[in-house]
């Protein structure tokens, strides 16, 4: 099924996105406040929500180019000594745009 | 529960996590940028660019919705798409569920509002780590959800400034992000266990599941080491 993007449809299907997306923003929540919490379940929730930021991160890193590994190791190597967050991402981002520049 | 600080969520709190998040909101003006010059070069009109801006508020799914724009739009595989795709934020709002418990129902989902991948991240080492300002959600979504609209707007007029962002390394922005908060996060051998088994369940899915599932595959994989790896009690 298919919707015209004349006159309101575009408009109609962007309220759709939008209800859908705060179904996922309002979810995990209200599921989660019917679900006793026991120590397994708070464990659970702990080790997935560093598990979050991994899984979005091994697809960039293994698909990557050379710029964006490169970016990811200067991250990490910044944040390891400076423990600050700015800096870290500013000297990420630099390094793919240096890498690029050069090499790309 | 009772590890579980108090949240607080105060003006002053909000006014502090909207300047935390502001520093990393010139790269997502920049994300913006770029996605309002697409949603323009894509076909749609002003209103409807910045209407997705304003009421998604999801750039990862806001790009992909344009791959799948035309005269007509495909309902189903455009729901099914942003649904797949914003998963996470199920996972993300569950694992704030202790500290949003301790608020009212109308604020617990009144900061859920703004939630995003950067201030989550960032709120949720501050609570981790015995700070309680959940603030930072909301001031820091209301910085992001700001700028965000405000890249959209500045794109459709200028957007050919910045076609393509990868050549300023723009496309490494939330991954660069989403590892410094991994590498500030608590760490031992049952967090970096939890790590290696959802980096590994994230690529296979990444490889051999449908598009756009991997994360939530990968995090509950993570999270199932919790399962059956109980931290000693405190």
């Amino acid at each position: 099924m298919s919707l015209s993007v004349e006159g309101y449809g575009g408009l109609i299907l962007i309220g759709l996105m939008a209800i859908v997306t705060l179904i996922t923003r309002f979810g995990g929540v209200l599921v989660m406040s019917f679900i006793p919490i026991s120590p397994r379940v708070e464990s659970f929730i702990n080790a997935m929500s560093g598990s979050v930021l991994i899984a979005i991160l091994v697809p960039i890193a293994v698909e990557g180019d050379t710029g964006a590994r490169l970016a990811l190791v200067a991250t990490a190597v910044v944040m390891l000594v400076v423990k600050r967050p700015m800096p870290a991402i500013a000297a990420g981002i630099a390094t793919a745009a240096g890498w690029r520049f050069l090499f790309g | 529960m009772s590890q579980y600080v108090a949240p607080s969520l105060s003006v002053r709190g909000t006014w502090e996590g909207f300047w935390r998040l502001l520093p990393l909101c010139f790269f997502v003006t920049a994300f913006g940028l770029a996605y309002g010059l697409a949603a323009v070069q894509t076909g749609l009109s002003q209103v409807e660019t910045v209407a997705m801006s304003m009421l998604v508020f999801a750039g990862t799914a806001q790009f992909a919705a344009l791959d799948l724009w035309g005269m007509q739009v495909p309902i189903l595989p455009l729901l099914v798409t942003t649904f797949a795709i914003n998963a996470r934020h199920l996972l993300m709002g569950a694992s704030l569920y202790p500290w949003l418990r301790q608020l009212p129902v109308y604020r617990r989902y009144g900061v859920l509002l703004v939630m995003s991948d950067a201030n989550w991240a960032m709120t949720l080492n501050e609570l981790h780590s015995g700070r309680n300002n959940l603030g930072l959600l909301l001031g820091g979504g209301i910085a992001l959800w700001f700028t965000w609209l405000c890249g959209t707007v500045l794109g459709m007029y200028f957007g050919s400034a910045i076609a393509r962002p990868e050549v300023f390394g723009l496309d490494m922005v939330l991954g660069c992000f989403m590892l410094s908060m991994a590498l500030g996060g608590r760490k031992n051998a049952r967090m970096l266990t939890a790590w290696v088994i959802a980096g590994l369940s994230a690529l296979a899915a990444y490889w051999w599941l449908p598009p756009n599932t991997h994360v939530v595959v990968g995090a509950i994989c993570g999270g199932l080491v919790g399962v059956f790896w109980l931290e000693r009690p405190r």
